[in-house]
């Protein structure tokens, strides 16, 4: 794609996303879902009601002990719920067990942190797992396996063992692996967070694409916003068991509510200023201050002349304190924060200017 | 060469004794591989935690692999005389010292291919439940094969003391080169047939030791190596 296409087709996407069109089928609902393991240490899920549409690559960040492992468990039945519901494609996972659960689950794949593949089998050995537990005939496997490791790009290491290939190599044949039986939903436990940076990017490109050409819903679980940034559609944060915050990667990033949202976001949307400029704002004006403003950016909107506006209608000399622009979802999300010399009197009408170009001001202090 | 100074007949009865040593270790081996690693496998998956937990049952069986584990041989062979009867029909001989030799080692083999099982990442064993594996495509496609360097290894260990308990099997009249070591060497102050006793049971057990070795590394991936080993 060039670069120049590139804001059009964002349009388009964000255009598809909105609210005119019909509602994305659901394809997992997680309804009031609690897991205790020790009654006195309280429960590691409370109260979780979750729906992810079918298509979705939906990131679930906490921090470690959040829970996130416990509820991405919770999806494929590997751990009983305390009490809720959690229903995939319409089947009741929470309610299974036995032969109807194991039949439940290859429908649901994982890939996992430390890969989890045999070191007795080789790629291939370890792709065909999944279709010998599902009892696919021989003949059939070996037309598969050449297919699947051919969709992550590993061709020529059919015959290799786990331990002569690389960490991102070991993932994609895990990621081969979970796509053997044609699953509904990837499950991925933080499938990148061994991985180095670079590896961790072309691992994320693969789930996206895959993602993209085989509809294949996604869910991830991570503790970095980095990784949801690049390819969740929406995004859940968790802390301490409970759901704070949940919704489309974009709204969330751009306008996070919660304080837990805004730390996670801290490297890499500017919400909160750097300390040296934190410091000298006072919560209230002083003879001789001036206002400091935020503005958020989004979307479309990034593209107005708003500096010189203010400079022209509201004769504010602006001063820049930090400003930075990130792609989330492929959607440009610019934050500017600036101290508005002389602006303390046309405030109001700087806002309500702000509002009717769709952008978000706010002001987060007062400098003298 | 050392064994030309052993009397012919002397040479014959040690090729005798080496028979019986060779058919007692192989015999035991067979039958305490087959019991003792289903129940190394039992003993791994009923444990508090696994995928077919059954605590009772894994305390008692834990417990019986104990008790014979602490019971020195010498005495557990007289002491499951009654049952050598039932199951050999005698209590004498080669085949009949192939019973306690069988009883003596397979929970030892089926501790060390328990240790060899619990060693496998658990993260594997979740990774084919969440593929909807069965409890027994676990064990026979998980479990076992990536235990098996372990298991392996703890085949050597169980062979060479089998070899070693064999030589106490003269006392139920097992024969074998342990015997042939005591009767002629010992108590028929013939050193030369101990020695030339030793030197054979070195040898047995140095072949074992470096073919179990060898097998062991043959199934082990775990480490990448050089494609031609």
């Amino acid at each position: 794609m060039n670069a120049l296409a590139r804001p059009f087709s964002v349009a388009a996407e964000a255009r598809l996303s909105s609210a005119d069109l019909p509602k994305p089928e659901t394809l997992i609902r997680i309804e009031d879902l609690t897991k205790v393991y020790d009654p006195k240490e309280g429960p590691v899920l409370d109260g979780i009601s979750l729906a992810i549409g079918k298509g979705d690559i939906h990131g679930i960040i906490g921090r470690s002990g959040a829970g996130k492992s416990t509820l991405v468990r919770c999806l494929n039945g590997l751990v009983a719920p305390t009490s809720g519901r959690v229903l995939v494609s319409g089947r009741e996972i929470s309610s299974l067990s036995g032969a109807p659960l194991r039949a439940a689950r290859r429908d649901i794949s994982m890939i996992f942190q430390h890969f989890s593949l045999l070191s007795s089998r080789t790629a291939a050995g370890n792709v065909a797992l999944p279709l010998e537990v599902a009892g696919v005939e021989k003949n059939e496997i070996r037309r598969r396996i050449p297919e699947l490791l051919e969709l992550v790009g590993l061709s020529a290491k059919v015959d290799a063992y786990p331990s002569e290939l690389s960490g991102g190599q070991k993932q994609r044949i895990g990621i081969a692996r979970a796509l053997a039986l044609n699953p509904q939903v990837l499950l991925s436990d933080e499938a990148t967070s061994a991985l180095d940076p670079e590896t961790t990017e072309q691992i994320l490109a693969l789930l996206k694409d895959i993602n993209r050409r085989l509809g294949l819903t996604i869910v991830l679980i991570t503790h970095e916003m980095d990784v949801v940034r690049q390819i969740a559609s929406h995004v859940t944060v968790l802390e301490h068991g409970k759901l704070v915050e949940s919704g489309p990667t974009f709204d969330v990033l751009a306008f996070p509510k919660s304080q837990v949202a805004r730390s996670f976001l801290s490297s890499i949307v500017a919400h909160d200023l750097p300390r040296q400029v934190s410091e000298r704002l006072r919560p209230s004006p002083a003879p001789g201050s001036s206002p400091v403003l935020r503005i958020v950016f989004a979307g479309q909107a990034a593209h107005e002349p708003v500096l010189a506006a203010l400079v022209e209608q509201f004769r504010i000399r602006p001063n820049i304190l930090h400003g930075r622009i990130d792609y989330i979802d492929d959607k440009p999300l610019g934050v500017l924060t600036l101290v508005a010399a002389g602006g303390t009197p046309t405030l109001p009408g700087v806002l309500a200017y702000l509002s009717s170009l769709g952008l978000h001001g706010e002001i987060v202090g007062h400098v003298l | 060469m050392f064994f030309d100074l052993l009397p012919p007949a002397l040479v014959g009865l040690m090729f005798e004794s080496l028979k019986q040593t060779l058919t007692m270790v192989a015999a035991s081996a067979v039958l305490s591989t087959f019991i003792g690693l289903p129940l190394g496998v039992l003993l791994v998956v009923t444990a508090p935690g696994q995928f077919l937990e059954r605590p009772l049952f894994n305390k008692v069986a834990g417990t019986i692999v104990n008790l014979v584990r602490s019971t020195p041989f010498i005495i557990l062979m007289v002491a499951i005389i009654p049952f050598t009867r039932l199951v050999a029909g005698t209590t004498v001989g080669t085949i009949a010292a192939i019973v306690p030799l069988t009883v003596a080692i397979t929970p030892l083999y089926a501790r060390l291919a328990e240790t060899a099982m619990r060693e496998v990442d658990q993260s594997l064993i979740e990774a084919a439940e969440s593929m909807g594996a069965t409890p027994l495509q676990i064990i026979f496609k998980v479990l076992l094969p990536e235990a098996l360097p372990g298991i392996v290894a703890g085949q050597t260990v169980t062979l060479v003391s089998l070899i070693g308990y064999s030589a106490m099997a003269g006392t139920v009249g097992g024969g074998g080169l342990g015997d042939l070591g005591i009767r002629f060497g010992y108590q028929r102050f013939m050193p030369e047939v101990m020695i030339a006793v030793v030197i054979i049971l070195v040898a047995i057990v140095h072949s074992v030791q470096v073919a179990g070795d060898w097998a062991a590394r043959r199934v082990n991936h775990r480490v990448a190596r050089s494609r031609s080993a």
